[in-house]
């Protein structure tokens, strides 16, 4: 099986520090191409800030300095030469909470790929909202409001929505920090099952505090504790027998 | 947690029967109720007396008394004016109006030896003593001249088009608001087209993009700081910079509008600040993660989403800087000026300014033109906020 796998992204020695705390020390981890990969961990052990770090989301903190190497196709996207704009067309992201633009649907999705100057025209515009839509499963809810606010919806509608508007400038990398966290169990299962469907297009890496959600949707997951990767490995060999003590003691909910 | 003891309540919250702390509770309740309504009857008592008071002594000054007389446009008059009028309707006549005379006989010539009788302005004494004020000034001998003329019908009073369409004057029936309300725009427009732009693009900047360090946290204080300091202080700063160094004419409106745009600086830039800060955190993080650039974010959602706190604070720091007089003494506009500017660099005085000339003025005329002048500028003033709520309103409707 590891013979067919891809490394999309390749984290090697990765080290982190917000002012003078250390926050991530030293993370070695390979996240495969068309896999979903979750990471999970203890509030605070660095799964957000990390996942941060893999579309350089963290330039924004001014007091946050990264060291190491993040390889994304074998590129370093820490390099002095690297375009975050661009990058961040390529690896893309959807938050914990929710959050369309306060404009309308179509704007919501429209709006990336007009100012990376993806299509040509309306009609093309159109079809990339149409398709971006179908594709984050939400279509058939909005396709006859389009021009009302995207903040209207439900909040599974509207997480929904962001992962169209994702999909819209069409990224290899989805980055999901812990996106059902707002969401009640209905909404959860929709984006559960679109991660699903998704995963054959892109490469999702999925932070959760959700252990089943983690067990369900992934294929692979890696543990954090204390800004340490403890274990990484497959899904089912983690959730089943895991290699270190501290994992084990997590997943059966002896602690954290 | 079982050790806890329960114990039952006094009386049963079903039972109907009144608790005396309910009672208690309820009475303090009802007493903080009446604090509030008569703290607000108070000030809207207050407002009402306000408003009462100025209307009441300011309409008056919206008519003037006319008298009719025989003018006789001899020859003389182009050297002599008081020739124009019998000797003893010359201090019933406004002096303003006998002296545009000369000029007006040379521009009619076939008027030249004519007479005729005419409804000319009086004295604003005779206009005090027919409206009836105390102090009108009008010495006996003319009242019962006047109290004659009004028996024939040779008094009457019009609407005072004189009061918004000419400037100050030493003769109070002929001061008027339009060469201060002309100075305002100007100032005012230089105060905005100078301070929006530049408090807006700085509060932008420590927002958005200034990192977080000792220098910002220092202007930062400063701002805060400057929004609090006296305005007179502007003046100073004012005639410093703009009229001893840069060399501005003193008693301009670019003088003064440069001096209230610094005033009204700190404002907008608080005010924009807090509108950015109110934008939620999440349409960065959501614009960010899409791709677009620092300028992208800030130009296409955050400025959209602040714009009605934008335009709310920058429209009250304007009205502020339009109701202003203290930084404006330091830079010469409380002056006497009879003239509306016609450019930026002409010597102007502003609404407020005005007002208080004609307040220190001792002629009782002066005394309802102060009252319409504040008038006015409180017309003037209201209105300004009302278009700052329209547009807030129209701003968040967008979204």
């Amino acid at each position: 099986m590891d013979t067919e796998l891809k490394n999309k992204i390749t984290i090697r020695d990765l080290k982190l520090w917000y002012g003078d705390f250390e926050a991530l020390h030293g993370i070695d981890l390979d996240i495969y191409s068309g896999k979903v990969t979750a990471f999970i961990g203890p509030s605070g052990c660095g799964k957000s800030t990390f996942l941060r770090v893999l579309n350089r989301m963290n330039d924004r903190i001014p007091s946050c300095r990264v060291q190491g190497e993040v390889l994304l196709d074998g590129h370093n996207i820490y390099d002095a030469q690297i375009d975050v704009v661009q990058l961040r067309t390529h690896i893309g992201m959807v938050f914990q909470k929710p959050n369309p633009f306060p404009k309308s649907i179509y704007e919501n999705i429209a709006y990336a790929p007009r100012i990376h100057g993806l299509v040509k025209d309306t009609q093309e515009m159109d079809e990339l909202v149409e398709n971006s839509l179908r594709k984050a499963s939400i279509w058939d809810e909005v396709k006859d409001k389009l021009q009302q606010p995207g903040t209207a919806l439900s909040g599974g509608q509207q997480q929904r929505l962001c992962i169209a508007r994702t999909i819209a400038v069409q990224p290899d990398v989805i980055l999901m920090d812990e996106p059902c966290s707002a969401l009640d169990p209905i909404a959860t299962a929709k984006i559960e099952e679109l991660m699903d469907e998704l995963k054959s297009d892109y490469t999702i890496v999925i932070v959760t505090h959700n252990m089943q959600q983690a067990a369900r949707v992934s294929d692979y997951t890696a543990y954090f504790y204390l800004g340490d990767l403890i274990e990484h490995g497959d899904t089912h060999t983690i959730f089943t027998s895991p290699v270190n003590q501290k994992t084990e003691d997590y997943i059966t909910g002896r602690f954290g | 947690m079982n050790k806890v003891k329960k114990t039952a309540p006094s009386t049963n919250f079903m039972s109907g029967t009144s608790n005396p702390r309910q009672k208690q509770r309820e009475r303090a309740d009802a007493r903080f109720r009446w604090y509030g309504l008569a703290a607000l009857g108070l000030a809207f008592a207050f407002l009402i007396f306000f408003f009462i008071d100025i209307i009441g002594q300011a309409l008056p000054a919206f008519h003037q008394t006319e008298v009719k007389v025989t003018v006789n446009y001899a020859e003389a008059v182009k050297s002599n004016y008081n020739k124009a009028v019998e000797h003893k309707l010359r201090r019933v006549v406004s002096r303003a109006w006998l002296r545009t005379l000369p000029r007006y006989l040379a521009a009619h010539p076939d008027l030249v030896g004519t007479s005729r009788d005419e409804w000319v302005p009086a004295d604003s004494r005779v206009d005090q003593y027919i409206k009836q004020h105390d102090g009108h000034g009008l010495k006996t001998k003319y009242q019962h001249i006047v109290d004659a003329m009004q028996k024939e019908n040779r008094v009457r009073q019009v609407f005072n088009s004189g009061f918004f369409n000419s400037g100050d004057s030493k003769l109070p029936e002929n001061a008027g608001i339009l060469a201060a309300a002309v100075g305002s725009v100007f100032t005012l427009l230089l105060t905005m087209l100078v301070a929006v732009p530049i408090g807006v693009m700085t509060a932008i900047y420590l927002e958005e993009f200034a990192a977080d360090n000792h220098l910002t946290r220092l202007i930062e204080v400063n701002i805060n700081n400057l929004a609090a300091i006296p305005s007179i202080l502007y003046g100073l700063l004012g005639l410093a910079i703009f009229i001893n160094f840069m060399g501005v004419p003193r008693s301009s409106a670019l003088a003064g509008g440069l001096t209230l745009a610094l005033m009204t600086l700190p404002i907008i830039i608080i005010a924009t600040r807090a509108a950015l800060r109110s934008v939620p955190e999440s349409i960065r993080d959501a614009a960010y993660g899409l791709g677009a650039s620092s300028l992208q974010v800030v130009w296409h959602h955050v400025l959209p989403l602040a714009m009605p706190g934008i335009l709310t604070g920058s429209i009250i720091g304007l009205a502020q800087a339009m109701g202003e007089t203290a930084p404006l003494i330091i830079v010469g506009m409380m002056a006497y000026i009879p003239e509306p500017p016609t450019s930026i660099l002409d010597a102007t005085t502003v609404l407020p300014a005005q007002v208080y000339t004609w307040s220190t003025e001792s002629l009782r005329g002066y005394g309802e033109r102060t009252a319409a002048g504040i008038l006015v500028l409180l017309t003037v003033l209201l209105s300004l906020n009302a278009i700052a709520v329209k547009l807030r309103n129209r701003a968040q409707q967008e979204w």
